[in-house]
């Protein structure tokens, strides 16, 4: 059992207060007019909401139990957390050769260009309680839960 | 086209300095006030659409943004008011009737406000709810004549055999909101959250969503004029059956759920074709005399084996005390009263805000006749129509319900913000819309859970203000008018509501 | 239990974490010429390029062998295997013994017979000592002209590398067009003018007969179709081939690579191959082929390393995928990505030449076998994870080369299995 993040599709209302979160969570500010203002520019949210009609879900890393991006990683920058036991992404590591993208089977990893180029992905806003996306969803669409090992890469 | 007189009714606020451009306003708007500018990066609104459901407001991630009542003001006049002349412009403008939705919001007397309660000092003791049992059990329907009770040595056995009840944990229900006139997200939150507090919902007239059926324990099942959705499997599911005869918004008025709401699960449930209006006759078309209702009253008893309580449900109106009594002799198990001020989906302005009398004067007068007739424990009486608080569901208790239907409160504990907009399916809230874009804005899980909260609250609330009064079950409340005074009321008023007035 | 490893790279790696995640008591041992720590190969032109340092060339941070307890042997070539006796040969006449043998030798480079391979200036380039060889050569002598042979993946990587460090660069391909093996021609014609743009000249159909020196280094080389280009430098890219040398006096299957089951084990018992040296199944294909990318090698390798712990997980086998950046336009390719015109699949592309995007689905039975993705890359895993569980898109089809193309655009019951894993693989 590990805490995973749990999309509820039927409850998304595609308002995209997930994303507004991520990215202010993932600011050095943490201050969502700030985030917005001047550091907006090298931010992007690390998770997507798909959305078709009615139909919305916020995508974020699966914590796949064998992730196919830290097989396909070349530098070594996707790797298990040792504490945690998450799927991470050292952006200090990471090239930007896209191995990871072109593997990841959600296609939650995307390409962050706005500074140096690294891979973007859901980090559970480490270290924090609840990952913010959790935490600000309004509609509880997304859910942080003890989950049984399971995911994508199966 | 015309030149449209209507004004808008509100003002967005919008404070660019907050304001984010995160577009959330735009995407939860359900009239299209919000809009994103790409040519400038700017989230403009179109304030003339704006109903006032503050679902934005709620929303917005840097609270941006306020909502006002539109400043512009007309010449004032103490008779044509700027609500009368908003609605002669659109009806000039339309030709058509005023429609609105949720119960009659013009500032006639709420008796509620006028009434207070009393409290034990120092002659009787008071009793503390968190130290000593307090019991908010109701039984709803038919008590015997007298009980009848064998003593047989080891132990005593009731001889009298009971009609069906139902058992309350507390003395409020939630009323009935049919599957159509609001989504399915909010009828399985009612569902569930009744479950959770012991207590009912009722499925209005729009049938039983087959979904709902593991909620049947729970469930009060209507019979409408429209008959929609009414079958024996139906029946059969419920805890108990009403009829509903009237509703309190809009006595005498049949109902009309439009094609665009009748979606395929709900045409299914309603057992009516998909895409067509749904149209609930003014009258039950084969009830013309208490005599008539009868006959349906006991042909759903037969159908039911006499295993559920009936209840039969009218609005408040003129009349409704020699009405509550047919009703009673007529077989009815409970009585449901609908007052002046309760909740509609959708309901001709007109009718809403002119039609009917209030709850609390209706309570009073049919507590007061059916005992007077020596008939009262014949069924038991519940109250709806706007009980706001818990002190109004006590005072209802006091003035003689038994239980109260509450409606619009259990709306607000979902997210109601009362624009009263129902009626144009395009519910910010995900309540009262069909739409599968706006039903998911009301997750279950979470409108469960607060209307659970919302019940959990007044009990204990009503358990204080027992204490307070030196009362220990709900029971010894009922009809205990004494326990109530009136303020600000003249004698008329007082002798309606049976009441002595404050500092008698 | 002895495990021993021959070979220090991505296949190890996976073979090392995946015994230790479940088994603590092996003695595990890893037997490597090459004198680094582990370091990522695919990093080598970001090193050339100056992009990273030598830091970031390692693929496992410096602790990896001592958290793992392994034991690394280092500087030491494998010469033989003693199947019989469990033993493997080391070309200081040692042996080591094993109770089972993981062979990850790897790949290496093709060098085509030349007459002036030899002379100084020309180098291969897939390990690390090549790249460290070229950087001090090119200090010492400077360079403003180099020669790349190969318009494969390793001539590109090279390619793009010495680009950044300003050098002027001609490729050239034997082959009609350059990422012949991974692209169409339409991506390869992209991926051309890219290279253009950044200043290289690409020769096709053309090779190197013969280098010439000057002072005893590299000056210009003779083309096959006429022609001398001058050149300060040379690299070596037209490839690897399965570094097989060492079980070639044994009785270990060979093919093209060393052939190997569904648990990587070669035919000699307790002794295992994966990664580039290894024959292993390829999904897309259908049937064991070589197939040299880092993911299929640590994969494998994972395989192997369970397996000789008793963990039995079948590969499901590998997709030959790549992902490439050209003067900053990335290209990504899966599966069957080259195919044309071949009877019984159909192509869906959109093309957009002037901002160099490029999609391409190839199809077969409804199955999604190939991708090609220029420009446009972020989502690419979807089409990946499509191909490699064989999903049906019959019915999504016209989503699937949607510009807002995502797992909502995939047949239901695969969207649910893939976002909550409740879903069921279809
Ligand atoms: C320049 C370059 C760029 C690349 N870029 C990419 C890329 O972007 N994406 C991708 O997927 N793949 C890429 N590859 C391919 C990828 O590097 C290989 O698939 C991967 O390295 C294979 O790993 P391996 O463990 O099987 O073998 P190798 O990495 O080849 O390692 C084999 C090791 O075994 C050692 N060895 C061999 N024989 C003996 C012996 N007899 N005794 C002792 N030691 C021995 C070798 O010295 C070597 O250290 C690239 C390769 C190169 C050369
Ligand atoms: S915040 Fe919640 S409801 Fe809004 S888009 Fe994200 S997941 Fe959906
Ligand atoms: S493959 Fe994708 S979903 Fe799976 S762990 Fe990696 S980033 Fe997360």
């Amino acid at each position: 059992m590990s805490k995973r993040i749990v999309i509820h599709e039927e409850h998304c209302i595609g308002c995209r207060l997930c994303e507004v979160h991520c990215l202010v969570q993932h600011s050095s500010s943490k201050d969502i007019i700030k985030a917005y203002g001047g550091e907006h520019s090298h931010l992007m949210p690390r998770l997507t909401v798909e959305e078709d009609g009615p139909l919305s879900f916020a995508l974020q890393c699966r914590q796949c139990e064998e992730p196919s991006c830290v097989e396909a990683c070349v530098s070594g920058a996707m790797h298990r957390d040792p504490l945690t036991g998450m799927i991470m992404c050292d952006e200090e590591r990471c090239v930007g050769c896209w191995m990871c993208i072109m593997v990841c089977p959600a296609g939650a990893i995307q390409q962050n260009l706005l500074g140096t180029k690294i891979a973007s992905k859901c980090d559970l806003c480490y270290g924090a309680e609840l990952p913010a996306c959790v935490a600000h969803c309004p509609n509880e669409a997304l859910t942080f839960d003890d989950v049984a090992e399971k995911g994508a890469g199966s | 086209m015309a030149l449209s007189l209507a004004t808008a009714s509100f003002v967005i606020e919008r404070d660019p300095a907050r304001c984010i451009a995160c577009q959330v306003c735009v995407r939860q708007c359900a009239n299209d006030v919000h809009f994103y500018d790409a040519d400038d990066d700017t989230v403009r609104a179109h304030d003339q659409s704006c109903v006032g459901c503050h679902r934005c407001v709620t929303l917005c991630p840097t609270q941006a943004l306020s909502v006002r009542l539109n400043p512009l003001e007309y010449r004032p006049h103490a008779n044509w008011g700027p609500d009368i002349l908003r609605n002669i412009y659109k009806q000039a403008e339309t030709g058509g009737m005023l429609l609105t939705g949720m119960g009659d919001d013009q500032p006639q007397r709420i008796y509620w406000d006028h009434m207070v309660l009393n409290a034990s000092q120092v002659t009787n003791p008071s009793i503390d709810p968190v130290r000593e049992p307090m019991e908010l059990k109701t039984y709803l329907g038919a008590k015997p004549e007298r009980l009848e009770i064998d003593d047989h040595g080891d132990g005593l056995t009731l001889r009298t055999e009971l009609t069906p009840q139902l058992e309350l944990d507390i003395p409020i229900m939630f009323s009935a909101m049919s599957y159509g006139s609001i989504s399915f997200n909010a009828c399985e939150s009612l569902a569930r959250a009744a479950t959770e507090a012991g207590t009912y919902y009722n499925t209005g007239e729009g049938g039983l969503h087959p979904a709902l059926y593991q909620y049947g324990e729970r469930t009060i099942a209507q019979v409408a004029s429209g008959r929609f959705g009414v079958h024996l499997d139906y029946l059969n599911a419920a805890a108990a059956l009403e009829i509903k005869i009237g509703q309190g918004a809009k006595p005498g008025i049949g109902g009309h759920l439009p094609g665009e709401k009748v979606t395929l699960d709900i045409s299914r449930t309603r057992m009516i074709p998909q895409g067509t209006d749904a149209l609930s006759p003014a009258p039950h078309h084969d009830i013309y005399s208490i005599e008539d209702l009868r006959q349906l009253i006991y042909a759903i008893k037969e159908a039911t084996h006499y295993t559920k309580p009936v209840s039969v449900k009218v609005a408040a109106v003129h009349n409704i005390a020699p009405i509550a009594s047919g009703i009673v002799r007529a077989g009815a198990d409970i009585v449901a009263i609908d007052g002046l001020r309760g909740g509609t989906g959708a309901a001709p302005t007109m009718v809403r805000n002119n039609v009917g009398i209030p709850i609390e004067l209706a309570i009073a007068a049919v507590d007061a006749r059916l005992r007077s007739e020596g008939i009262r424990h014949r069924a038991s009486l519940v109250a709806a129509g706007s009980m706001r608080c818990s002190a109004d569901v006590v005072k209802a208790i006091a003035l003689g319900a038994d239980a109260v239907y509450i409606a619009t409160s259990a709306l607000v504990a979902m997210g109601c913000h009362l624009c009263q907009h129902c009626y144009t399916g395009k519910c910010n809230w995900g309540i009262a819309t069909q739409d599968p874009y706006l039903t998911k804005r009301l997750n279950p899980n979470i409108g469960a859970q607060r209307l659970a909260n919302l019940l959990r609250a007044w009990s204990l609330e009503i358990k204080e203000m027992m204490g307070g009064m030196g009362v220990n079950s709900i029971e010894s409340l009922r009809g205990n008018r004494d326990h109530l005074r009136g303020l600000g009321l003249n004698q008329v008023e007082l002798d309606a509501l049976g009441i002595k007035a404050a500092g008698m | 239990m002895r495990a021993v490893i021959v070979g220090n790279s991505a296949t190890a790696v996976g073979a090392i974490e995946a015994l230790r995640a479940v088994n603590q008591s092996a003695k595990v041992l890893v037997v490597s010429e090459e004198s680094h720590l582990i370091y990522s190969r695919p990093l080598l032109s970001h090193y050339l390029g100056g992009e990273i340092d030598q830091v970031r060339l390692a693929y496992r941070p410096s602790d990896f062998y001592t958290r793992h307890e392994v034991t690394p042997i280092l500087e030491t070539r494998a010469t033989g295997i003693d199947t019989a006796g469990r033993r493997l040969l080391t070309q200081d006449g040692n042996s080591i013994a094993y109770d089972k043998l993981l062979i990850a030798t790897g790949g290496t480079p093709i060098l085509p017979p030349m007459p002036g391979i030899d002379t100084q200036g020309v180098f291969s380039f897939t390990r690390r000592s090549d790249v460290e060889s070229i950087l001090t050569y090119l200090e010492a002598h400077g360079g403003k002209e180099a020669v790349v042979v190969g318009g494969g993946m390793i001539g590109i990587k090279a390619t793009d590398a010495l680009i950044k460090r300003g050098i002027r660069v001609t490729m050239i391909e034997l082959a009609p067009r350059i990422l012949g093996v991974a692209l169409d021609s339409t991506a390869s014609r992209l991926m051309t003018r890219l290279l253009e743009e950044a200043g290289v000249r690409v020769l096709t159909g053309n090779t190197v007969t013969e280098i010439h020196s000057r002072d005893g280094r590299v000056h210009s080389v003779t083309l096959r179709e006429g022609g001398t280009i001058r050149c300060d430098l040379m690299i070596l890219g037209i490839g690897v081939r399965p570094n097989t040398e060492l079980v070639e006096d044994s009785d270990i299957r060979v093919n093209r690579g060393i052939v190997v089951d569904e648990y990587m084990r070669t035919s000699a018992p307790d002794v295992y191959a994966a990664g580039d040296v290894a024959e292993a199944y390829d999904l897309v294909v259908d049937m064991n082929r070589t197939v040299a990318i880092w993911p299929n090698a640590y994969r494998q390798g994972a395989i192997a390393g369970a397996h000789m712990v008793g963990i039995e997980t079948p590969d499901a086998g590998g997709v030959a995928m790549n992902a490439i950046e050209v003067h900053g336009v990335p290209a990504i390719s899966v599966g069957n990505s080259n195919l044309e015109d071949e009877p019984g699949h159909e192509f869906l592309t959109d093309l957009d030449e002037r901002n160099h995007r490029y999609k391409r689905l190839v199809l077969k039975d409804n199955r999604l076998v190939g991708v090609t993705l220029v420009g446009h890359i972020n989502r690419a895993g979807i089409y990946t994870g499509l191909i490699r569980h064989k999903i049906d898109v019959g019915a999504s089809r016209s989503a699937l080369m949607s510009e807002q193309f995502g797992l909502l655009s995939l047949p239901d019951r695969y969207r649910k299995h893939v976002v909550t894993g409740e879903g069921i693989e279809v």
